[in-house]
């Protein structure tokens, strides 16, 4: 009995060393992985802020011009972009953002708010309760370039340029630091208040050929490119999050595997004390 | 010598960034060539091969497939949509992408798709002509050394 305990506990040992080894494995991969989006945040840095310098700039001499993208419309419908990963093993990440969202959309009459959904598993999750998505992309790269979300979001700001809806939010997890990734939800068109983010000196600029046409093509470019920042944000938490996942993962793997070497020495003991008094036990027999 | 600092920027990273005399790109009203202390300017720039011309006379171009300028008398910054490096550029993709825009502006069902694949075909036209270009006047831009 003793032997067949021992048996099992030394190949429950193995097993969850096996485990430990793929979940180390794994938590290495997606700290690479991580170090890589974020160096990909850095470089797409200067992109933006100059945006925003240019777009705070133009709004200083271009107040009067009417854009779409600038109009503030009565709310009937709302878009959504819902930004999840494309595979699990990533602690709360997919439950979080998932659950923010069926949050928002509760606040919602069904039909009048569209999903754009990133990821196979928010995309998944709303199509098996027949919520209506609009657009999607899954299958993202590890580190996302501005190619591969394109073309969802040049989607979206047609369609809001067409009036398909007149607010549009992002709800994702925020990458706070490698630890701590909050879900947020926040409002994104229509774009309120230009250049409130920019730094640097305010110019007047000579427009070419005038500001109406320079405003009309930057804006669109600039709501893409928010896009793109919150996608490559949420991909650096979801890399965060599976590394703390598997991190805490091995964690628990090699607690265990102390508490069944512990039993697995009780179990070994208790066997050679048995067999000790056996021995003595027939030795006493024998006087 | 009179330069100024260029920035090429993308939405992924910074392509270059150097002191340049001279810069000629298409601007939403066509070709224009920007000399240091240029007044400030902003504009579209369209799909091009923007030339750089350095205080010493060598000169090389890269490809742009559209985006904006910002002008300033002490700094010039290209938005792109996308650029890269010359030698950064993959010869037979660019080949390849040529000859499926090529076929997809054949098949093309509607207007958008057909304005889609005249875009990616501009792309690659742009790429090729960039390493024609680059090898033609000698180029001073290297993938391995992208700023200055």
């Amino acid at each position: 009995m003793a032997q067949n305990s021992m048996r099992d506990i030394r190949r429950r040992i193995k097993s969850v060393r096996n485990t430990a080894q793929i979940t180390k494995a794994m938590e290495m991969v997606a700290a690479a992985k991580l170090r890589r989006v974020q160096d990909a945040v850095q470089q797409s840095k200067p992109y933006l802020s100059k945006m925003q310098e240019m777009l705070a700039n133009l709004s200083l001499s271009a107040r009067h011009v009417k854009h779409p993208l600038l109009a503030v419309r009565p709310v009937r419908r709302i878009g959504y972009l819902v930004i999840t990963a494309d595979r699990g093993l990533a602690g709360p990440y997919n439950a979080q953002v998932v659950r923010a969202a069926m949050q928002e959309f509760g606040k919602r009459d069904k039909g009048s708010y569209a999903i754009y959904s990133v990821g196979k598993r928010g995309r998944n999750f709303f199509q098996r309760r027949g919520l209506p998505i609009a657009a999607e992309v899954v299958d993202l790269p590890d580190t996302p370039t501005y190619d591969s979300v394109r073309h969802l979001a040049e989607n979206i700001i047609a369609a809001y340029e067409r009036e398909e809806f007149d607010e549009l939010y992002f709800i994702y997890n925020e990458f706070i630091n490698a630890a701590v990734q909050r879900p947020v939800v926040h409002k994104v068109l229509p774009l309120a208040s230009l250049g409130e983010n920019a730094q640097g000196p305010r110019r007047n600029y000579l427009f070419e050929p005038d500001e109406e046409s320079v405003l009309a093509a930057l804006l669109p470019r600039y709501a893409e490119t928010l896009v793109y920042q919150a996608v490559l944000d949420a991909k650096a938490s979801e890399h965060a999050a599976r590394m703390n996942a598997m991190g805490n993962a091995t964690d628990n793997a090699l607690e265990l595997i102390e508490k069944l070497t512990l039993s697995l020495n009780r179990a070994r003991q208790a066997a050679i004390t048995t067999q000790i008094a056996e021995i003595v036990g027939g030795a006493e027999a024998l006087k | 010598m009179l330069t100024v600092p260029l920035e090429i920027v993308t939405p992924e990273r910074i392509v270059l960034s150097m002191d340049v005399r001279m810069v000629i790109l298409r601007g939403g009203d066509g070709e224009i060539g920007i000399l240091p202390r240029h007044m400030p300017l902003a504009t579209a720039v369209k799909p091009c091969l923007v030339r750089i011309r350095l205080a010493d006379d060598r000169q090389d171009v890269v490809p742009v497939s559209g985006g904006f300028v910002e002008v300033l008398p002490e700094k010039i910054t290209i938005l792109a949509d996308t650029a890269e490096l010359p030698e950064e550029i993959d010869v037979d993709r660019a080949l390849r992408a040529k000859d499926r825009a090529e076929k997809q502006l054949q098949a093309a069902a509607d207007e958008e798709e057909a304005e889609r694949a005249r875009q990616a075909l501009t792309r690659a036209e742009l790429r090729l002509q960039a390493v024609e270009e680059h090898k033609r006047l000698n180029g001073f831009l290297h993938a391995s050394a992208p700023s200055a």
